[in-house]
């Protein structure tokens, strides 16, 4: 399940692996072994698979000379850090207090009634996972949610209807 | 360095006592000088002063806030209140917070009784959890041989993760999650079996909760001393007998030989040998060992390979370098090899139905026990390993009054062991034990002083050069895997010039093992127990008749009616094993 | 002269001229700028599309004299995405893209406005000009100053407006003594919240001796609702990179660190053009102007945890562990990132040094009250009409922003409360609204400045629930360092959840208050010492909400669902259906024109209602 994502793109376990590597390498070429570019090559590395695989860690660990468990630590104690793949559709609802006072919990039930999972989770196809986010500073439009970074404002639970039927 | 007398002191009143230490000295050393004592849990002198668990707030005159203690400096004028109502209200409501997430099955927890969290609990009168609600429920981690994990009773003090991290610079371990789901783990929450640990227990030692503990072989031990068709034969660790005392309340550093010996009788063991005899075989393989490989100049430098920890962090870490390794099994195992081959033939009694028992200061061994490598003719060497804290859970079982006991003799034939033996379990003794003989196998002369002096002591890496005859050899001795690190990295960058390096992976060597009566944090500040210890050990040898290894006749006669030549075929056969390299991570 | 220092200077002169047209709505020139606002909100909004489509047309119809600039935010996001024309400053509201074709054939072409794009003032008055607007006129802009007026992505806009000037004089006329004492003068003081003084902090960094020292601007904006620091960094980076670089000369640092959350992107990403433009220009770098002082910046991204915006957890963040703050003192002037002597200042902060530096202190600290000298921005959010981006002199009371500004409440509905501070700060009663906003003001109302959100509450707003959601915030923000803030904060939330659910008795509330007011005391760090605020001042100021709660079992405005008695005053009722349009599971049933009935078996008490009926029928 866990690497469900890249062996989407058509490879075998070990032509995964091996590309996977390769590319590691790469992002771990541009940054010197000094210890501070931890947080910045695991953001790389999310941003590029969607979460933080463990050969990356592990490749992270031995390039760094840092303990897997610190940067398990590391990559648990961020929020926008993940183990697991996210959804094709990753939905974000703002929480912040701009959002929460314009009614972004009513936003957020909904979709996990709609979805049937929790936040910080995926749809048993892979599809749709949840997040909450802490105000992604479009307040001026509150409340919001985001698929996959895009923003929707002014949302309602009937816009998110709608926004959801189109993706299904 | 300063010397004292440069030393800036600075006065300030502390619960109304004045007060002139050092300047740099924090409030909370400052108060126990003058016998004022501050809670703490997190604290852990050197390693761990973090200010994460707040028992230690102190009010300070004029300033908004409590003042973390262990961590604040002294300042000159300043006027300290430990223990004002406000501030025992402070703490009482933290203690009651730590106890609301805490699992309080006191009455059958490990460490009932020797638990820095249970004696808060007493002495803030604690009767009633105030703020109870949801608890963090983990699985308990009891998958590997050697260590227990059971984080339903941690209380995220992180002394653990400062020892692994910090001093033994492993990082098995470390603070996973944030906020209230904050856990001590491994990468994956994988067991620790599947990690780098290296089980060398020492985040056991700094536990001030029942979150770490050994993996208990106190049943399996029972079970066999109950079968009258086992012959269940024990043997103690050099360690184990300057410490097993204190769990029974007697001074730091009491060596209560005579008494172990007696206990374990009284336990119903059909036979009670010593270990430091098998240290005496480890000198003479090891030092046979290395004469040869410094006159062929034979992948120098030797290190020596009875740290099951170091052992098991070298094949992990180090696997090109494992030619290093003495090929010498550890002292215990040796000795168990010894005891299912000559003495079950000498004594006629089937080596099947023979149990061996090591009681050692270390949780590691429990590790090395189980390696397929330590098997003869399809038997492990040992079956069972208990740590001195098991051993004396045993002896309180058995509700004998252990100081009051007689002093015992170990049993013959294998009882005899000299002073080289007994420092085994102490950085450097291992060194000690081998220089002395190794001398006087390459000049064939006697020793005048036997006591090498330079590599005693507390210092982490200990370097020094031994003229043996015409010969100079450079020694190192390193204990603390962090120092074992550096030593490593020595070796691999190709810088080593010293031929002989004495490694242990506890800091201070087995006295301070993973398996031996664990101190609270306060003691650890308070009294040196390393030296304490130590000084035992030395004292035992000093007393022992025969302070020399290949002296030792117990020795000479097995040699010479069983084993053939130090380092000879059956030797090798019998005392000697392999290392292979080892996977950090198996997840 | 300096070649470096020649071209600046060359520069600004050519293009101020150039760009005049952006500050004088008088200058005769047939050359017009469309400006188009690219910060966040209007991004969303899409105003890129609007950009492209602007461009796309120009080319098409091959207009001369008119381009189309990004600029940051104007402040107005509640009726973004925005378009001003200069130099007439012509402010169009709500653009979409596809009205830019009427906007060139209309405005630019033909001369006449787009009547129907043209803002409407709180009172319904069309406005033609920005600085008609009553949402500006109240405002002072020092920090944003050139928000909404530059590209932030050239960095010749920024020097035309006496960009690098400040910087310039420092080098080359003051000494770092002299630029420390003018900041002290200004009384300017700590933008991030907590409100020290920022000359002594300046100077507190420059007193401890040390070769290596590090000057780091605190971009970790966590309170949500805040959006001041992302405005700021999005529309005029390099005054951020002009005055760390000046921090860093009077500190003695040659290297600064900007700490920006990766959930900023356009921010990240216009900070990193701005010091790439700086160091090409010779503005970053080994010996800036000829002189021998060399300063550069690197960027370092954030990744989602609240505590880091804490300074020494954003010191650890930096340094690539988990954010944990440090005990202190030790302060980061003294040991810091990597133990060595650090300032650190918020975003906003350094946004204004490069003005004093300019203006002087004197005239900076004729601006404010007597302790809190000129400005704050607030991000003005919630309940309120003008929702945005608002920069107003020290003491400018709440209701002046809430009101004047802000527009007031939406819906016809009452003012309950004004949250500042964030999760760390509390709710600002009516009562207060005639309070002149500074530090010690806020404070003394049980409240803090905190960066800078301004949530505006009305009357259908919970105050229990409110504190809940504060709490739960806390609580998943807690880095789980010290057991105050892991397990108090969590067992403040399981009593508040208790309470809010209806199984919460006198006792709990006791609990609840006794631990609100323990935690302060004992957390390590800022974030737990203030984590009750936001239940020490509901307590404090809507105390029989609580009582209510936990005596009658009952929650008035219906958002706490399990004490929740929605009902339709017959009375008020028109019969208008609002409600039941609404209404997520059809519970409400009702001919138009005639009384609505709810129909309790149904109702999933969400609420929906209670905020939507036009008649406040419902509760």
């Amino acid at each position: 399940m866990e690497e469900k994502n890249i062996q989407e793109e058509g490879y075998c376990c070990n032509c995964m692996d091996k590309k996977l590597e390769k590319e590691l390498d790469e992002i771990l070429e541009k940054y010197t072994n000094s210890k501070d570019n931890l947080i910045q090559i695991l953001n790389e590395v999310q941003i590029k698979y969607g979460y933080i695989p463990q050969i990356a860690q592990r490749k992270i660990s031995e390039y760094l000379g840092i303990p897997m468990a610190e940067i398990y630590g590391v990559i648990t104690f961020y929020s926008r850090f993940t183990l697991k793949p996210k959804g094709k559709y990753a939905i974000s609802v703002c929480l912040g207090t701009a959002c929460f006072v314009k009614g972004s919990e009513k936003i957020m039930e909904r979709l996990k009634q709609r979805l049937n999972i929790s936040e910080g989770e995926t749809t048993p196809d892979g599809k749709f996972s949840i997040d909450a986010t802490r105000c992604v500073g479009a307040c001026g439009i509150a409340p919001v949610f985001t698929v996959n970074g895009e923003v929707y404002g002014k949302a309602t639970v009937k816009k998110l209807d709608e926004v959801l039927d189109s993706l299904q | 360095m300063k010397i004292m007398s440069e030393e800036k002191m600075i006065n300030l009143k502390i619960d109304n006592k004045d007060v002139s230490v050092p300047e740099g000295t924090t409030i909370l050393e400052a108060a126990r000088k003058v016998n004022i004592d501050i809670p703490t849990l997190c604290f852990l002198k050197e390693i761990n002063e973090v200010g994460d668990c707040r028992m230690c707030i102190t009010e300070v005159e004029g300033r908004r806030g409590f003042a973390t203690s262990c961590i604040q400096k002294v300042e000159e004028g300043m006027v300290v209140h430990t223990n004002s109502p406000a501030v025992i209200e402070a703490r009482r409501t933290i203690l009651d917070l730590i106890l609301s997430n805490h699992h309080r099955d006191c009455l059958t927890c490990v460490r009932n009784g020797n638990c820095e969290l249970q004696s808060l609990a007493q002495k803030l009168n604690m009767t009633d959890i105030r703020y109870d609600g949801v608890k963090n429920e983990y699985e308990i981690d009891e998958l590997s041989p050697s260590i227990v994990r059971d984080f339903n009773k941690c209380i995220l003090c992180r002394r653990c993760v400062a020892t692994c991290k910090k001093v033994q610079k492993i990082g098995a371990i470390d603070t996973t999650q944030r906020g209230f789901s904050s856990c001590i783990s491994t990468v994956g929450n994988n067991s620790l079996n599947d990690v780098n640990c290296t089980f060398c227990g020492q985040c056991i030692e700094n536990c001030p909760t029942g979150a770490l503990h050994e993996k208990e072989s106190i049943e399996e031990v029972w079970k066999k001393l109950k079968d009258p068709d086992t012959y269940v034969v024990v043997q103690t660790a050099p360690a184990v007998r300057v410490a097993l005392g204190e769990e029974f309340g007697m001074p730091i550093g009491t060596n209560v030989t005579g008494k172990m010996v007696n206990a374990l009788k009284c336990l119903g063991f059909d036979k009670v040998f010593d270990t430091n005899t098998g240290a005496d075989f480890t000198i003479m393989e090891e030092g046979t060992e290395f004469v040869k490989r410094f006159k062929e100049n034979d992948n120098l430098p030797m290190i020596t390979s009875c740290s099951p920890g170091w052992v098991k962090y070298i094949e992990m870490n180090y696997p090109e370098n494992l030619k290093h390794l003495s090929s010498c099994k550890s002292p215990h195992e040796m000795f168990g090899a010894l005891i299912k081959t000559y003495y079950a033939e000498k004594e006629n009694i089937d080596p099947d139905k023979i149990y061996v028992v090591s009681v050692m200061p270390c949780i590691a061994k429990k590790f090395e026990r189980q390696r397929e490598e330590m098997k003869e003719n399809g038997l492990y060497d040992v079956d069972a390993v208990l740590t001195t804290r098991e051993l004396a859970r045993m002896i309180k079982s058995a509700n004998i009054e252990f100081t009051e006991l007689e002093d015992e003799a170990f049993d013959d034939p294998m009882g005899e062991a000299t002073g080289a033996g007994a420092i085994f379990g102490v950085t450097g003794g291992v060194m000690e034990a081998a220089l002395r003989s190794v001398s006087e196998i390459l000049t064939g002369k006697e020793l005048e002083k036997i006591d090498f002096e330079e590599v005693r002591g507390q210092t982490g890496i200990k370097r020094a050069t031994i003229k043996i005859g015409d010969n100079e050899i450079k020694v190192v001795v390193a204990h603390g895997l962090g120092n074992a690190q550096t030593i490593m990295e020595e070796i691999k960058q190709g810088k080593a010039d010293y031929q002989f390096v004495e490694i242990m992976a506890c800091p201070g060597g087995c006295i301070m093992g993973g398996g031996q009566p664990i101190k609270s944090s306060k003691t650890r500040m308070t009294v040196d127990v390393r030296k304490k210890r130590a000084d035992a050990m030395y004292t035992i040898d000093e007393k022992s008749k025969i302070r020399k290894s290949h002296e030792n006749p117990v020795l000479q006669k097995i040699y010479q009616d069983y084993l053939g030549e130090p380092g000879g075929h059956k030797a090798h056969e019998i005392l000697h094993t392999h290392y292979t390299e080892r996977e950090k991570y198996r997840i | 002269m300096n070649t470096v220092l020649e071209n600046i200077r060359k520069i600004r002169e050519e293009k101020r001229q150039e760009l005049d047209i952006r500050v004088n709505s008088q200058v005769g020139t047939k050359e017009k700028h469309i400006l188009v606002c690219h910060g966040t909100g209007c991004t969303s909004s899409k105003s890129p599309k609007i950009i492209e489509n602007f461009r796309k047309i120009i080319e098409e119809k091959n207009i001369e004299n008119v381009r189309v600039i990004q600029t940051g935010c104007f402040g107005l996001c509640a009726k973004g995405p925005i378009v001003i024309i200069r130099p007439e400053d012509t402010f169009y509201a709500m653009v979409k893209p596809e009205d830019c074709e009427e906007i060139i054939q209309s405005h630019i072409i033909e001369g006449k406005p787009v009547e129907r794009l043209l803002c409407k003032d709180i009172d319904g008055t069309v406005v033609q000009k920005l600085d008609d607007l009553t949402f500006y006129k109240k405002q002072k802009r020092i920090a944003l100053k050139n928000c909404g007026k530059i590209d932030p992505e050239q960095i010749d806009e920024y020097i035309a407006f006496d960009g690098y000037k400040a910087l310039e004089k420092v080098l080359l006329e003051m000494t770092p003594e002299e630029v420390i004492e003018e900041v002290e003068k200004s009384g300017l003081r700590g933008r991030g919240g907590a409100g020290f003084p920022t000359g002594k902090k300046w100077r507190l960094t420059r007193d401890v001796e040390g070769d290596q020292k590090y000057v780091v601007c605190n971009a970790d904006e966590g309170d949500p609702g805040a959006f001041m620091d992302r405005s700021i960094l999005e529309g005029d980076p390099h005054s951020v990179v002009e005055s760390m670089i000046i921090a860093g000369y009077a500190i003695g640092a040659n290297q600064g660190y900007i700490y920006v959350r990766a959930e900023y992107p356009i921010a990240v990403q216009r900070f990193g053009v701005a010091i790439k433009q700086a160091r090409e220009y010779g503005l970053l770098g080994k010996n800036i102007f000829g002189t021998d002082f060399s300063f550069d910046i690197e960027i370092r991204l954030g990744a989602g945890a609240f505590v880091c915006g804490e300074e020494t957890a954003l010191l650890e963040s930096i340094e690539g562990k988990r954010g944990q703050p440090r005990v202190k003192p030790p302060y980061p002037a003294n040991s810091g990132l990597w133990g060595k002597p650090t300032l650190i200042n918020n975003v906003e902060t350094y946004a204004n040094i490069t003005r004093i530096i300019l203006n002087g202190a004197e005239w900076y600290s004729s601006i404010g009250t007597e302790n809190s000298k000129g400005t704050k921005v607030f991000a003005l959010g919630g309940n309120v009409v003008n929702v945005g981006l608002v920069e107003v002199p020290m003491g400018t009371t709440l209701r002046e922003i809430v009101y004047d500004i802000g527009g007031g409440i939406p819906n016809g509905r009452g003012f309950k409360a004004a949250q500042t501070g964030g999760p760390s700060g509390g709710c600002i009663p009516a009562e207060h609204l005639d309070t002149p906003i500074d530090y010690e003001s806020l404070k003394a109302i049980g409240s803090m400045m905190g960066s800078g959100g301004l949530i505006v509450m009305d009357d259908t707003k919970c105050m229990v629930n409110l504190a809940k959601f504060y709490l739960s915030f806390t609580v998943d923000e807690s880095c789980g360092k010290c057991t105050p803030c892991r397990i108090g904060t969590k067992r403040m939330l399981e009593l508040l959840e208790k309470i809010t659910s209806g199984n919460g008795d006198k006792e709990d509330l006791e609990k609840l208050e006794e631990l609100a007011n323990s935690i302060p005391k004992t957390a390590v760090c800022g974030l737990g010492q203030s984590a009750p605020n936001p239940v020490l001042s509901t307590l404090k100021y809507f105390r029989q909400e609580y009582l209510e709660h936990v005596n009658e079992k009952v929650c008035k405005t219906g958002e706490c669902k399990a004490l929740a008695k929605i009902q339709i005053d017959e009375e008020k009722c028109r019969g208008c259906g609002m409600c039941k349009r609404n209404c997520p599971v059809e519970a409400i049933s009702g001919e138009p024109g005639k009384k609505h009935h709810i129909d309790e078996a149904k109702c999933i008490k969400c609420a929906t209602c209670i905020s939507v009926c036009p008649f406040h029928a419902i509760g």
